[in-house]
């Protein structure tokens, strides 16, 4: 491929071309014709990433480990755990909600996790790992489907309508899950994909 | 033609959407099956049946919203009384208890952003169909909203799952999910795969094509 085509880049949303200038920290190329962000220069993008990728993974395995929240109601405690609600939907017959409820909220994350630090691990080292392009495109396939943000969102919900009713408490699993938010945001946020990309060698 | 600006496919390039390289359309083999030099993935010119897959998704998920919203997404089982909840009347409830700040996101995630994903989207592809040239810009931003804000809906589902879990005390009280439920959720992640089937170049297409016509 010549060179005059590997400095430019095209609009994923509106087509245009447009010529790759040379970026200083933290700028960005924006494309002129919609707005839409193209690239953006993220210093260590990969060292970085990884940090936060390594970190959401503690917090992961701890967020499924501890309980979320206690139910105190008339001397009953029920506990509930990330995975209580998808057990429990599924015993009601709920089987359909119990898989999806599963997949965005534990599945989804936990495999973005893994597949990040499989590409990112080795990367940080020179070395490139086996199906790094297949690997990679996973990632970015699974970005949309991890929904640990909209889940918090949901137990906050779930604890404002049963506060006049019961007591809740708020357990090592829910610090944890919003810890775990917090890191997947900070390593989406230092992550450029396309510096992964320039890593993967063009088969001719 | 001179006003008409540079655009991939006037260069003959393809930009593949996962890793974002430029493939030249003419080093591709002919067919539907080409593949990116680079990350393997399908390249396309336009994401294939753009307008078709989205009207079908869309108008699936138009349906859907109906049993979404009449049909109960839980029941609240009280001392052997059993309360059904709809998606609004779990919002009224909020409201009812004065919480105002918790009801409105709720009202704004599973009532405001399911309806206005389901008229943008048919906007979006009137608008193609009718080969609008009206504020391309605005249109894709709309479409970029459209795409981000589609998870947020699930908020309901999960708050759902807490629910069912927290609340198992036997004869004192119990709550369980219901059909409601299921066809929300089906609305919340047909309306993201409509989204994402959508192609938002399709809007430039009619305005570049324009230019291209009238000198």
């Amino acid at each position: 491929m010549a060179n005059s085509e590997e400095s430019l880049l095209a609009c994923h949303d509106c087509d245009l071309l447009v010529r790759k200038p040379r970026l200083r920290t933290r700028e960005k190329v924006v494309c002129s014709r919609c707005g839409a962000v193209l690239y953006s220069h993220k210093p260590d993008s990969v060292g970085r990433a990884l940090n936060f990728s390594l970190a959401s993974l503690i917090v992961f395995v701890l967020a499924n480990a501890y309980p979320l929240l206690a139910f105190k109601l008339q001397g009953q405690v029920q506990l509930c755990d990330l995975i209580s609600g998808v057990k429990e939907l599924y015993r009601q017959g709920y089987w359909e909600l119990a898989v999806l409820v599963f997949s965005v909220s534990i599945l989804t994350p936990f495999l973005k996790i893994t597949s990040l630090l499989y590409v990112l691990l080795p990367l940080r080292f020179n070395r490139r790992p086996w199906r790094l392009a297949y690997v990679f495109r996973c990632v970015e396939t699974l970005h949309p489907w991890a929904m640990t943000e909209v889940f918090l969102l949901g137990i906050i919900v779930a604890i404002v309508k049963l506060r006049d009713i019961a007591i809740i408490v708020t357990g090592v699993g829910l610090y944890s899950f919003v810890a775990l938010i917090v890191l997947m945001a900070a390593a989406d946020a230092a992550l450029e994909p396309h510096d992964i990309w320039e890593q993967v060698e063009v088969e001719r | 033609m001179k006003s008409s600006p540079p655009t991939a496919a006037r260069a003959s390039l393809i930009l593949c959407h996962a890793c974002h390289l430029l493939v030249q359309a003419k080093s591709l083999p002919p067919g539907c099956k080409a593949r990116c030099p680079r990350c393997g993935a399908k390249v396309y010119l336009r994401k294939p049946n753009s307008l078709a897959r989205t009207w079908a998704l869309t108008l699936a998920a138009l349906i859907l919203y109906i049993p979404a919203n009449v049909l109960p997404v839980m029941t609240v089982v009280s001392l052997g009384h059993s309360e059904p909840d709809t998606i609004l009347s779990g919002v009224k409830e909020l409201i009812a208890a004065n919480m105002w700040p918790i009801a409105l996101l709720v009202f704004f995630a599973s009532i405001t952003v399911p309806v206005l994903k389901l008229i943008s989207l048919t906007y979006l592809l009137l608008s193609v169909r009718l080969k609008s040239r009206w504020r391309p810009r605005d249109r894709t931003v709309l479409y970029r909203i459209t795409e981000a804000v589609g998870r947020w809906s699930m908020i309901d589902i999960f708050m759902i799952s807490i629910l069912v879990a927290l609340v198992r005390l036997g004869n004192i009280a119990t709550i369980e999910a219901g059909p409601g439920a299921i066809a929300f959720a089906s609305v919340v992640v047909i309306t993201m795969f409509a989204a994402m089937s959508f192609d938002p170049r399709l809007i430039w297409d009619v305005v570049d094509n324009a230019e291209h016509e009238v000198p």
